[in-house]
């Protein structure tokens, strides 16, 4: 495979930046020990028929992994400002297996972040089928891709200094509309988060709370965002190939 | 590969602030597989941009360029170009060795790590993480992506910007034998000097254009020569134009300006012929001078100055 040593040094990149590490991983487990800690043993939360515990964990690991995704653009901002881009560019490595490497490093971490929050919830006393549990992953897993390519167009079109605030803002904005820290079951932005990918990746978390996998809408709408996002990635990507 | 590189007709024009920018206005120019080219010329000549087009990272608004008989972005995907562009810092969190392994792993046909480290003078630096790296050894570890290529095209803009001295020569030594192995070189530089040590050939550009294209000798006979200014009246210019090593003779007032194809030879006969020249001031050839007179006659400087 063309551009193994190079999808190799980008997961040894991703593993030796500790700070990006800590960040990206620890961020969402504080998370779920601040807001599920102290109330774990709350056994219907909101009327939801699941465990207030197991409810966050399966909302931690969509946001957790959503944010896994999108950081890549954060990677992809800073390579760009060194001009390691262009530098990458004038070599034969292909975009198919640029973006490859960029896409599987940030699978990588969202991984990790999937492991770190199941055993944050096993100390919390969350139990799951290992069915359910298998479900609920690879449902995520999938649901991750037009996320990946999100991270991809945003690397490409923002700054170093604009990416951050860019990132958090969207990142914290679709996981509200997507019902990852409350349910939304009605009204306009329930509407609104169902044409959003971040409320079936939502959901796919919710399996592991006892919810329904995707049915044709949430199937054709993460199609749908992941067919649009690659196109403004590669768009974005190709654009970038100029003076930056 | 007997094609070489072609540069036909090649237009670029930037979108500034102040309405569209020309950096590149229509060079043609061609190097033979296996020369040394430098492309030499002050900053804003379009040597950069140029060179962009040559690895397909711009777009040309008009004329072609090829590479080995390929567009450029083909030549690059078949691994026949190396390059170390102007600006570029390295990623972090790899050793200088791993990343010139993964740039090696990128080629068909590399050169072995560890003798790139050898040849870059890295070996002490290897292990380093690349954030660690001193300015010096960072530039060291970008020649060494490029060379570890092997490229049959080595493109090098600026290499030596920000290298000390030391630097400078082990990177120059490195180049030469590099391109005695038969590859072709195209380097720019600011420096006549380094043109002239280490390229077959000097392009010269200013405002965009191409102003002299020839061997560096002869390009220094033309642009390299000092300036010889000296207190002489009653001598006329035709007649200090005849001296041995002046090459052209300028009267401002009682002084004269000599421009001297060998400021040595043209100094000994003009003592020996006028005796009482006196205030004498020998000066090296500034390259910014030497493009200015060399554009004169064009519209450029207007242009510019307006």
């Amino acid at each position: 495979m063309t551009g193994a040593l190079y999808l190799r040094s980008e997961l040894v990149r991703a593993f030796r930046n500790r700070r990006f590490f800590f960040f990206s991983l620890g961020f969402p487990l504080i998370l779920y020990f601040v807001i599920a800690g102290p109330q774990s043993s709350q056994s219907n939360f909101g009327g939801t028929g699941v465990s207030l515990a197991l409810y966050y964990m399966a909302g931690l690991i969509s946001f957790g992994t959503m944010s896994s995704m999108i950081a890549t653009g954060a990677r992809i901002a800073g390579e760009r400002e060194a001009g390691w881009t262009r530098q990458l560019r004038i070599t034969p490595l292909s975009t198919r297996a640029y973006f490859r490497a960029k896409v599987l490093t940030a699978y990588a971490m969202a991984c990790m972040s999937i492991a770190a929050l199941s055993i944050a919830g096993l100390i919390l006393g969350v139990s799951m089928s290992a069915s359910q549990w298998l479900e609920m992953t690879g449902l995520v897993l999938v649901g991750l891709l037009p996320f990946g390519a999100l991270g991809i167009a945003l690397g490409h079109l923002l700054t170093v200094d604009s990416i951050g605030p860019a990132m958090g803002g969207l990142t914290a904005l679709l996981a509200l509309v997507g019902g990852t820290w409350f349910p939304i079951t009605h009204g306009f932005l329930h509407d609104v988060g169902q044409c959003l990918p971040s409320y079936w990746l939502a959901r796919a978390g919710h399996i592991g709370a006892g919810g329904a996998p995707w049915g044709a809408t949430g199937w054709l709408v993460m199609a749908a965002w992941t067919v649009l996002l690659s196109g403004a990635a590669a768009y974005a990507y190709r654009r970038d190939t100029g003076r930056v | 590969m007997t094609e070489g590189i072609r540069i036909k007709g090649l237009t670029k024009t930037y979108r500034g602030p102040g309405g569209p920018v020309p950096a590149v206005r229509g060079i043609d120019f061609a190097i033979a597989p296996g020369e040394t080219v430098a492309l030499l010329g002050p900053n804003g000549a379009g040597k950069s941009t140029t060179i962009d087009m040559l690895l397909g990272l711009g777009r040309p608004d008009a004329g072609t360029v090829t590479v080995f008989g390929k567009p450029p972005r083909e030549a690059v995907d078949s691994g026949l170009v190396g390059g170390m562009l102007q600006t570029g810092a390295l990623i972090r969190d790899l050793t200088a060795r791993e990343l010139i392994a993964v740039m090696a792993s990128l080629y068909p046909d590399p050169l072995d790590v560890d003798e790139v480290i050898e040849l870059t003078g890295l070996r002490d630096a290897a292990g380093q993480r690349t954030q660690k790296l001193s300015g010096g050894q960072t530039q060291r570890v970008r020649f060494a992506l490029a060379l570890v290529a092997n490229p049959a095209l080595l493109v090098l803009d600026e290499p030596t910007v920000a290298m000390d001295v030391e630097g400078r020569r082990d990177f120059w030594r490195t180049m030469r034998a590099y391109a005695s192995r038969g590859k072709t070189v195209l380097f720019a530089t600011h420096y006549l000097e380094e043109a002239d040590a280490n390229a077959d050939r000097a392009v010269m550009m200013a405002h965009g254009r191409i102003v002299a294209d020839g061997s560096t000798t002869e390009i220094k006979a033309r642009i390299g020569h000092r300036t010889i200014r000296v207190t002489l009246p009653d001598v006329s210019r035709e007649e200090l134009s005849a001296l041995d090593g002046v090459a052209s003779a300028e009267r401002r007032g009682e002084a004269v300006i000599l421009r001297c194809s060998d400021s040595d030879r043209a100094i000994r006969a003009l003592l020996e012929r006028h005796p009482t020249a006196r205030d004498i001031e020998i000066t090296g050839a500034a390259l910014e001078d030497a493009f200015i007179e060399l554009t004169r006659d064009s519209d450029d400087l207007l242009e510019v100055a307006r």
